[in-house]
């Protein structure tokens, strides 16, 4: 590992400005991913600055009925919360579906939404990535990419993003709250990613020395009719092939509306709207939610190695579907 | 120089340390604290060998930076037996003959006590039928995947959830 200098900040407002004079430094949180990445020097920043400590650790209800969780709230605290269970449990079982119990208990809200791709050539550095070494070319476009995205790359890149949370987040269209160098702002969470583009190396639109300090989950009252479901390469601890975060409200038969993610297609959580349009005032039917999961698939560009992920997403949206339809 | 000085309180001792910032908590406890029950297997937090209860819960000690955690309390599995007797859940994976070469097990002990903890305090996990209960049931099917993040190279699994097993039903009738 480089070295580098570590500091604590008084406030959010101290580790902003200390951050800000650090064009390479970053912010520390649970380190599940930075730590690793920093051992591999895949990350070499050359300043932490600790912010575990600072942001909230509350998950609290807001005015308008929604929850805020703070930025230092764990993943294991957010998926046992009773709140979240009851009336989110899409995003407690995106949560206990991820990593390892052990890994939760470090893992932060924040510091999840801002992981790194777990794409195999981002990790080796023998190999071309653009992602971490700008410019220096894509080794999985024509590489191994069975894990790779289907929907939303770019001739520079075709990682994806490899969050759970992120992805039940998206379907429950939360909020991020960020404290910035200029003040704070709230960003829809769907523009908290970005696609690829020309410049794979930025993950997010946030700017240097911006911090997540919350999250807001906005209500929504058929939320509670929600679930993830992920398919991997094992029963347990691996990141998804293919995820779908979904909450359906049905009234006699008929969808009144829907919410659909997407998680393991594409370089950010994808939300899956063209379905959900073509789901709103539909029969709630197996031959509905198939047909609406094939337009949405309709823009899939599979690569070498990972055509399946075409079939397996329809089948994962359509199972997930029926299953909260047949639920109610 | 980037060092730092900080306090860890370990298995009930508090111990002052300059530490380098890239000082992982596992590196720590093992080359300077000489404490070497947790195991340095991926150094990655892949593999759980390094498990030990931070501030009374099982985290990855190779992936914590010593620094984060000044003041922290920490508990490995050396600790876990009292006067000399063993720990339940030592004593129980003895009985199964829940290891073979033994590497894993003192990150397997302490993530089992850690993870009992949790299915008391109600949590779920990813085959909870309904997340919203208010109970777990620890099937064999929850044990296995609780303890997903440890991984035995040797294979001693199908020894290893009877071991946990049992400890957890002999809590659940106390």
């Amino acid at each position: 590992m480089k070295p580098y200098h570590y500091q604590r900040a008084r406030d959010i407002p101290g580790a902003v400005a200390a951050l800000a004079e650090q064009p390479n430094g970053k912010y520390l949180a649970g380190g599940t991913n930075l730590v690793d990445l920093m051992k591999l020097e895949i990350m070499t920043p050359d300043m932490l600055v600790d912010v575990r400590r600072l942001t909230s650790d509350r998950i609290e209800e807001t005015e308008d009925g929604g929850v805020r969780i703070g930025a230092a709230v764990t993943n294991s605290d957010l998926a046992a919360d009773r709140t979240i269970r009851s009336c989110y449990p899409v995003l407690s079982q995106a949560l206990v579906s991820g990593a390892s119990g052990q890994l939760r208990n470090l893992a932060t809200t924040g510091g999840n939404l801002l992981q790194r791709t777990r794409c195999v050539y981002f990790y080796d550095t023998t190999t071309p990535c653009n992602k971490r070494e700008p410019g220096s070319g894509c080794s999985a476009i024509d590489g191994h990419n069975k894990d790779h995205a289907i929907l939303g790359a770019s001739e520079r890149c075709v990682a994806t993003h490899p969050s759970d949370m992120a992805v039940a987040m998206t379907a429950l269209e939360a909020f991020v709250n960020v404290h910035g160098p200029d003040g704070e702002r709230r960003i829809p969470i769907e523009e908290l990613h970005r696609p690829p583009g020309d410049e794979p190396e930025r993950d997010t639109t946030l700017e240097h020395g911006e911090l997540i300090t919350a999250v807001d989950l906005p209500p929504l009252a058929f939320a509670s009719n929600s679930k993830y479901r992920k398919v991997r390469e094992r029963a347990s601890y691996a990141f998804a092939l293919v995820s779908v975060a979904a909450a359906l409200d049905v009234e006699d038969g008929t969808v009144r509306d829907v919410r659909l993610a997407l998680g393991g297609v594409a370089h950010k959580p994808w939300r899956a709207t063209k379905a959900e349009e073509a789901l709103r005032g539909e029969q709630a039917n197996e031959a509905n939610f198939r047909a609406a999961a094939d337009i949405e698939l309709e823009d899939a560009e599979p690569l070498r190695d990972n055509a399946f992920k075409v079939p397996l997403a329809r089948n994962i949206i359509t199972r997930a579907l029926l299953e909260l339809s047949e639920e109610r | 120089m980037n060092e730092e000085e900080i306090m860890l309180r370990v298995d009930c001792e508090e111990h002052r340390i300059i530490v380098d910032t890239r000082t992982t908590l596992l590196d720590a406890l093992r080359e300077r604290l000489g404490n070497t029950s947790p195991k340095k297997g991926c150094d990655h937090g892949q593999c759980g060998a390094c498990t030990v209860l931070l501030d009374g819960r099982r985290a990855n000690s190779c992936l914590a930076l010593a620094v984060a955690h000044d003041g922290a309390e920490i508990v490995t599995a050396e600790a876990l037996a009292e006067n000399g007797d063993l720990h339940p859940m030592q004593r129980s994976f003895i009985e199964h003959d829940g290891y073979q070469c033994g590497y894993c097990t003192p990150g397997q002990i302490v993530s089992a006590v850690g993870m009992l903890d949790e299915v008391e305090a109600g949590w779920p996990s990813h085959v909870t039928g309904d997340v919203s209960a208010e109970k777990i049931s620890l099937s064999d099917a929850e044990i296995r995947e609780r303890m997903s993040g440890n991984l035995c190279r040797c294979g001693a699994y199908a020894n290893i959830v009877p071991a946990i097993r049992e400890v957890a039903d002999e809590r659940a009738r106390r």
